[in-house]
């Protein structure tokens, strides 16, 4: 809370420094701004910079590093009691004593070195924000003297200011591209410890999924089977079923809505189909799980079919549904890019407007059709929500979508959800998955960017 | 150009004529020489709106056959509008509304049991920008064609494809490579490959709207040469809006103004004795 409030003055401070920066900067050439290098603002976002930036940068590293720094101190300030322990009570220890400190209710009654340790933390964490008000006031103050100081007509302000705004641009790009790299090195590195434990050969071919391995070695359990194509095939299965639903109805929906929807019309249906994109997917899940499989169920009986409450069916289609405005949406987009002069040109020749859709639009936006289904086949790849409520969890190798069938995403919720130690081939399996889940889609987006991409380059 | 030119341009003293609209509308539609080709298309009193705003004043034109008519004037004066109007291109623009009588061979076009379909067959079009089908050359002079239902096998389309482009002037540059896409010519070949698509139906009449205006002085040159052999074959209307064009390659020359037709004549009669002044300013370069 406190934070909150230096950080909203902190930024009050630095407003104040880009208005007083500005009329600084007009008084000093008495207002004819042709006679300063850079415009007024500039100086003002050069005081600013300088008053803001430091102390800003300064609060959130302090923010970082605090807790931990405080829970060493306190840690090492009752280092007789702990001595015994293992690194697993410590942390509860912790835990306690944070607990405690702010405020929330405790598993045990504390006892008296935990009250002490508790009282400590709470003294240090205030003699820290202290010390980071302190730190953040020196800074801003003297950054404040500092850029006023600096003002004058011949400052190269702009370019200064731009500078730095380039720095911080780049630093944004650069922390979205660590932590891609971040989740790939962890989910390789644990894939190598999965496959230390399991061959590659029989992840990648075995037949049989059955991930339970016993908890204690002498308990009766599964053994492990880790062959991952019942799992794959589940989800090619389920994708090709949402396909099926999403591809036809997508793209004649595009059709629709780029050539023959009055604008108007265009401007309700577009927005209306979006909006199944934007319903959670947890939503469709309970939808396809509470609705439609059970429809399914009750349907095939009637007729003599045995059909699981947990089909492939019913999750597919479902997903299908959802993924409809992802195919309908780019090629209305790209249809929409073919040029009006090459249906003038069908048109002039007596086409007929379905002839002029089926042979010249589709034909020159097939590209851009191609790159909206290979994207909407990597989400439904991907999809969780919609399998995990509806699609089931046994690892059936079968083509048969009345059947349950399960999903690699499936597999890693349930994988990881279970009570196993984390380093037990079932719980690495987890990320096994993942990185095949993660190269499939990546392989897949980056084939669908590169063939939309080649589409653009064809007509501008 | 706006109501400034009235004012500013250089009326002879002898000659009052020019001191409004309705007065030039009056004189300029009567064609009182006869032409020595008998009239293909015939449009008589059209009007054209785009919503609410008015493109097309009572124009009335004779098109004789196996000429070339230019349709020249300032731009934004409504000749793609009359163009459009020939082959009912204009029915394919929601807002447009047209009005009056066009009979081609004395039939009118806008008679409701005549299907479009049909007349646009009969009147291929050639647009402004180069407008070839992202498919092989091959397709693209096939496709007008193949939807008309007008060949029978492969032979039969074969020998249409060779005989458009070769009327088109494209075939030997292209006879080895048909199979390559009409988007890999340069701009005067993806031209002539529209015009090879346009004649590939056989139609009677052929309107260009400004084909050159996309196109280098050479591959102009072409199409102007090629617009004089095929008009042995077919009636040629053509937008243009450079006057040494319309003087090289036409016969017969509309002017238009303002949405009106202000005068039409052969076109030497055009180009050395207008009777309108508008007309004479327009084509000594004072306007437009
Ligand atoms: N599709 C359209 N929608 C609305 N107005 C149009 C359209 N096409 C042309 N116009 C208007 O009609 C008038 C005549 O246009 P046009 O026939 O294209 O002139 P030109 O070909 O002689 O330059 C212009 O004022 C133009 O703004
Ligand atoms: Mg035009």
């Amino acid at each position: 809370m406190n934070t909150i409030i230096l950080i909203i003055v902190l930024l009050g401070l630095t407003t104040f420094a880009y208005r007083y920066g500005r009329r600084k900067a007009l008084t000093s050439v008495e207002g004819r701004v042709a006679n300063l290098h850079s415009l007024p603002s500039y100086h003002g976002a050069y005081v600013a910079l300088w008053c803001g930036l430091p102390a800003l940068i300064v609060v959130a590293l302090w923010l970082i590093l605090q807790t931990d720094l405080v829970e060493r101190m306190v840690l090492s300030g009752i280092s007789d009691g702990i001595s015994g322990m293992t690194k697993g009570q410590i942390s509860l220890l912790l835990s306690d004593i944070r607990n405690l400190a702010t405020g929330d209710i405790t598993s045990r009654t504390p006892s008296p070195m935990v009250q002490a340790a508790a009282a400590h933390y709470v003294e240090l964490q205030r003699l820290g924000f202290m010390l980071m008000t302190g730190a953040a006031v020196i800074l801003t103050s003297g950054g404040l003297y500092f850029g006023l100081k600096a003002i004058q007509p011949t400052l190269r302000a702009r370019p200064q200011v731009e500078r730095i705004v380039r720095w911080l641009l780049l630093i944004a790009s650069v922390i979205a591209i660590l932590t891609t790299i971040g989740i790939i090195l962890s989910l390789m590195f644990e894939s190598i410890r999965f496959f230390g434990q399991v061959n590659p050969i029989e992840f990648l071919f075995g037949l049989t999924w059955s991930p339970q391995t016993a908890l204690r070695a002498d308990q009766v359990g599964g053994s492990g089977a880790f062959g991952a194509v019942p799992v794959f095939a589940g989800t090619l299965l389920i994708t090709v079923i949402a396909m099926i639903v999403a591809v036809p109805i997508g793209l004649m929906a595009a059709i629709y809505m780029a050539e023959y929807a009055s604008p108007t019309t265009r401007s309700l249906v577009k927005p209306a189909l979006e909006i199944l994109a934007g319903i959670p997917t947890v939503v469709y899940g309970f939808f396809a799980a509470l609705t439609i499989g059970p429809l399914f169920r009750g349907a095939g009986e009637s007729i003599g079919l045995s059909v699981a409450s947990e089909s492939a069916l019913a999750a597919g289609l479902v997903m299908g549904v959802m993924i409809i405005p992802f195919v309908s949406s780019l090629s209305d987009d790209v249809i929409n890019a073919v040029p009006q002069s090459l249906r003038d040109g069908s048109y002039a020749l007596g086409a007929t407007q379905s002839e002029t859709i089926r042979q010249v639009i589709l034909p020159a936006s097939l590209h851009g059709i191609v790159g909206a289904i290979l994207l909407a086949v990597s989400r439904a790849i991907g999809e969780t929500m919609i399998v995990v409520m509806a699609a089931g969890l046994s690892a059936n190798l079968t083509a048969n979508p009345l059947e349950a069938v399960t999903t690699v995403t499936v597999q890693i919720v349930t994988l990881l959800v279970g009570d196993q130690e984390f380093d037990s081939a079932k719980t690495l399996a987890a990320f096994a998955l993942g990185l095949v889940l993660f190269l499939v889609t990546l392989a897949l987006n980056v084939v669908a960017l590169r063939v939309v991409r080649k589409y653009r380059e064809e007509y501008d | 150009m706006t109501e400034a030119i009235y004012v500013e341009g250089t009326v002879r003293p002898d000659e009052e004529s020019v001191t409004g609209m309705s007065e030039a509308i009056e004189t300029d539609t009567t064609e009182t020489e006869t032409a020595p080709f008998p009239t293909k298309v015939k449009a008589n009193n059209v009007d054209a709106f785009y919503a609410e705003k008015q493109a097309l004043f009572g124009v009335s034109l004779d098109v004789p056959e196996n000429q070339v008519t230019a349709l020249i004037g300032p731009s934004g004066c409504g000749k793609s509008t009359f163009l459009r109007c020939i082959n009912r291109m204009n029915d394919t623009i929601p807002i447009c509304r047209v009005t009056g009588d066009i009979t081609i061979d004395e039939q009118d076009i806008y008679d409701p049991a005549i299907d479009v379909v049909q007349l646009r067959a009969r009147v291929g079009m050639v647009f402004q920008k180069p407008n070839p089908f992202p498919k092989s050359i091959y397709e693209n002079v096939a496709y007008g064609p193949r939807i008309h239902g007008m060949a029978q096998g492969k032979a039969d389309i074969d020998d249409l494809v060779e005989s458009s482009l070769q009327r088109a002037g494209l075939w030997n540059e292209v006879k080895d490579r048909l199979g390559e896409s009409g988007t890999s010519l340069s701009g005067g070949q993806q031209q002539r490959l529209c015009i090879a698509r346009a004649i590939a139906v056989n139609p009677d009449v052929i309107l260009m709207d400004e084909p050159c205006s996309a196109l280098d002085p050479i591959a102009t040159a072409r199409i102007e040469e090629l617009m004089d052999e095929l008009r042995q074959n077919y009636t040629i209307v053509i937008v243009t809006h450079s006057m040494q064009q319309a003087a090289r390659v036409s016969q017969r020359t509309a002017f238009f103004h303002l949405g009106y037709l202000v005068e039409s004549g052969a076109t030497e009669m055009i180009f050395t004795n207008p009777e309108d002044t508008r007309t004479q300013d327009y084509i000594t370069g004072r306007f437009g």
